[in-house]
């Protein structure tokens, strides 16, 4: 095959440049501790309004800084869709679906998941600034969609 | 060996110059689909101009007689995704195709077959939508229920691309029959590797139809697993924008370059950059789930990786097409280290809209491999930094180098002279301006957090998200994209219609090589052979996935939400 010397070179800088993107990537993950959403279990969308802990949304404290918002993402809101937390929080949204796939995007933070009916969704954001953090549904989710937000409020 | 040694092939005044090559029985589903394929940009691209103007609060889906936003955008995705694409790639491959074989298509009943499922597929999708009945977007995902005529015209659509591919590689064998021990001609080479990798990467779609939604809306089957549907959907959902972009590739690789002058670089990085997209295409569709919760997240970094691996060809395209353009600018005068891209014939309408394809596709890749960036993802997955990025790819790359192509192809199949010249040039690079200014406000609007898929114009949480300069970009490019494809179907209208019959018939500018297929190794014309080691790398990338993913969880009833 005959390739030639511009090209060669051309080549391997193009492999270069995609091996130093991985590297990056693992960076991101290994040291700055940045992931993507994990498996966290699963749940039947037909009997969620009776299954702990979506029997019951809303927001506990973990201790140590540390909070848990269970929330559930239905056509067309979340439930709650507001929460208060100190300066300082982490807080792990817990989340799932009772009828079609929901999106949620906490702006401002790398919080971003699908909620898919039959999946429990789960990320964890840190809240060191005071301010509102709007989160929206960022999966169509019929007529009424654009309807669907909430936000969390730290001080 | 030059393509152009042998006899040119020539087509003019809609008689066909050369008998038994192009027969008036394959020529007529060709322009059909290509008629087909036009219509779905037009109406599509309408629908456009109604979600850029939804940005800044400007809501009139009523004047375009829709029920809801939602429902534009799904006309706009399934007529822009997959009426337009298809129907362009299916006409342009198989003329590509007889072109370069010198031969009839070996089946004409395929290829009007193709046509009529194209037909029949998008009226009955068509219907399902106007009533209402299918507002479930170009994704259709589980367990939003939409009307099963709405699944059957989706699974006619893919069904006349298949068509399309058995025609192809049935053509090449009957070749292969009447050139023993010959290479197979380039041109025709990369439209059946083209189809031969659709057709594995559509399995997906294929399976998820078949077997889940079309028996689940039924009634047959009860309850369906999204989480499942998603993963068989992105298994389709990536490879195909390699499906849209491959048939512009052949026009940037093979025909542009004899369109500026120029030759191609050589024949053996063509073919390598095909089988290259062949075998890494389809086992990459997680990249589209990273932010699924019920995905293993090792199998994620899995597709990562191969993801990674597909940007390879497109980034050794950049080289070798760009190596043809100069080669041409060069040829024609110019000097100096940019000298040449002035010299390239931007007069032209068909070039300055595919160069300008280019251009824009070069930012439109490198958005892409943020999205593909994993842990990057999460700062842009579903926000409108997404439609900002393909945009400038199939929105533009592909579609505005489809709209070139159809400068010199509609006069070629029409016999007519191209109209209104300058409008077709002011048409480029008004979508070129356009579309940048889009896509600025969009990747913008998204990285702020600005939802995709949403009627912003509707959304209480419009003024708290930030983005108001950003949306109007967006408004304000989207219109001008919609005015671009005004003057286009102007042109395209008073050229079918009014145009000047052409004194000469026209051929097709087909470019040589600096370097022959004697020069490529044999090894890289051995299809089945590579489509072989694409279904490993699929069954590497796949069959773990089921596993850990199994058993089914099949928990959702189909539910209408608008
Ligand atoms: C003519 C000018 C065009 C304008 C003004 C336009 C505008 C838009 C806008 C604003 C969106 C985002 C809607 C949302 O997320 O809520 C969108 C989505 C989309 N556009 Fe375009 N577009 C145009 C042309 C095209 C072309 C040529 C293609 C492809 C060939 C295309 C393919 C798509 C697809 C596939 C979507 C995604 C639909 C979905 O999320 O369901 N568009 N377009
Ligand atoms: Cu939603
Ligand atoms: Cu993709």
């Amino acid at each position: 095959m005959r390739i030639e010397a511009y090209e060669r070179i051309f080549m391997v800088l193009a492999a270069l440049m995609l091996a130093l993107g991985i590297v990056g990537i693992a960076i991101g993950a290994l040291v700055a501790g940045v992931h993507v959403p994990s498996p966290a279990g699963r749940v039947d969308p037909r009997t969620l309004s009776t299954t702990p802990p979506f029997d019951q949304p809303g927001l506990r404290e973990l201790g140590g800084g540390k909070y848990e918002a269970v929330i559930v993402a239905r056509a067309w809101q979340f439930q709650p869709n507001e929460i208060q937390v100190p300066v300082g929080s982490t807080v792990t949204f817990t989340m799932a679906s009772p009828d079609v796939i929901h999106g949620f995007v906490l702006t401002g933070t790398n919080a971003n998941v699908m909620v898919i009916p039959g999946q429990i969704a789960q990320v964890t954001a840190r809240f060191d600034q005071p301010g509102e953090y709007v989160w929206v549904c960022h999966e169509y989710c019929g007529f009424g969609h654009h309807l669907m937000f909430g936000k969390v409020v730290v001080r | 060996m030059s393509a152009t040694a042998r006899p040119q092939v020539v087509s003019g005044g809609g008689a066909i110059a050369r008998e038994g090559i192009f027969l008036a029985e394959q020529l007529w589903p060709i322009k059909g689909q290509l008629a087909l394929a036009l219509v779905g940009l037009a109406v599509g691209g309408l629908m456009g101009l109604m979600q850029a103007l939804d940005r800044v609060g400007v809501v009139i889906y009523k004047a375009f007689l829709m029920q809801s936003y939602y429902q534009g955008l799904t006309i706009h995705g399934v007529l822009l995704a997959f009426l337009f694409t298809f129907g362009f790639g299916n006409a342009f491959v198989s003329l590509m195709a007889i072109r370069g074989f010198e031969r009839p298509l070996a089946s004409t009943f395929l290829v009007q077959g193709a046509f009529w499922t194209m037909l029949v597929g998008t009226l009955l999708a068509a219907y399902a939508i106007l009533r209402n009945q299918a507002t479930v977007l170009f994704t259709f995902y589980a367990p939003m229920r939409a009307s099963s005529l709405f699944y059957l015209g989706a699974a006619l659509l893919v069904i006349s691309t298949l068509l399309t591919t058995l025609n192809l590689v049935l053509t090449r064998r009957a070749w292969q029959r009447e050139h023993p021990g010959e290479r197979t001609p380039l041109l025709g080479f990369v439209g059946v590797v083209t189809y031969v990798m659709w057709a594995l990467a559509s399995l997906g779609v294929v399976v998820l139809v078949v077997f889940f939604l079309l028996p689940w809306q039924l009634g047959w089957l009860r309850t369906t697993d999204p989480q499942f549907n998603r993963i068989l959907f992105w298994f389709t959902g990536h490879a195909i924008v390699y499906f849209w972009l491959m048939p512009a590739y052949i026009s940037w690789y093979l025909l542009v370059p004899r369109q500026v002058g120029g030759r191609v670089f050589s024949d053996s990085l063509v073919r390598l950059v095909f089988i290259l997209l062949l075998i890494f295409s389809v086992p990459t569709g997680l990249h589209h789930q990273y932010v699924d919760p019920g995905i293993p997240t090792i199998m994620k970094v899995v597709h990562l990786v191969t993801t990674f691996s597909v940007v390879y060809p497109s980034l050794v395209t950049a080289f070798t097409v760009m190596a043809a353009l100069e080669d041409g600018g060069r040829a024609r005068g110019g000097r100096g280290l940019l000298g040449w891209i002035w010299k390239l014939p931007w007069g032209d309408p068909s070039v300055a809209a595919q160069l300008l394809a280019m251009l824009v596709f070069v930012l439109g890749g490198a958005t892409g491999i943020v999205n593909a960036s994993y842990n990057l993802n999460n700062v842009v997955h579903n926000t409108s930094f997404v439609p900002g990025h393909f945009h400038m790819t199939v929105g533009t790359a592909v579609a505005l180098s489809f709209i070139g192509i159809t400068y010199w192809l509609v006069p070629y199949l029409t016999g007519r002279e191209l109209m209104g010249r300058r409008l077709a040039l002011a048409q480029a690079w008004l979508w070129f301006v356009g579309v940048l200014l889009f896509a600025r406000g969009q990747i913008a609007a998204g990285l702020l957090g600005e939802p995709r898929r949403s009627s912003i114009g509707e959304a209480p949480y419009r003024e708290l998200i930030s983005a108001g300069i950003d949306n109007w970009l967006t408004a304000i490019g989207g219109t001008l994209m919609v005015v671009s494809g005004a003057l286009y179907f102007i042109v395209i209208l008073w050229t079918v219609f009014a145009g000047r019959r052409l004194a000469q018939p026209m051929e097709i500018p087909v470019a040589e090589m600096r370097f022959g297929a004697r020069e490529t190794s044999p090894l890289w014309d051995r299809l089945g052979f590579w489509f072989l080691v694409a279904v490993v790398l699929v069954v590497i990338a796949y069959v773990p996935l089921f596993v850990l993913y199994l058993p089914l969880h099949s928990v959702s009833p189909p539910i209408k939400v608008y």
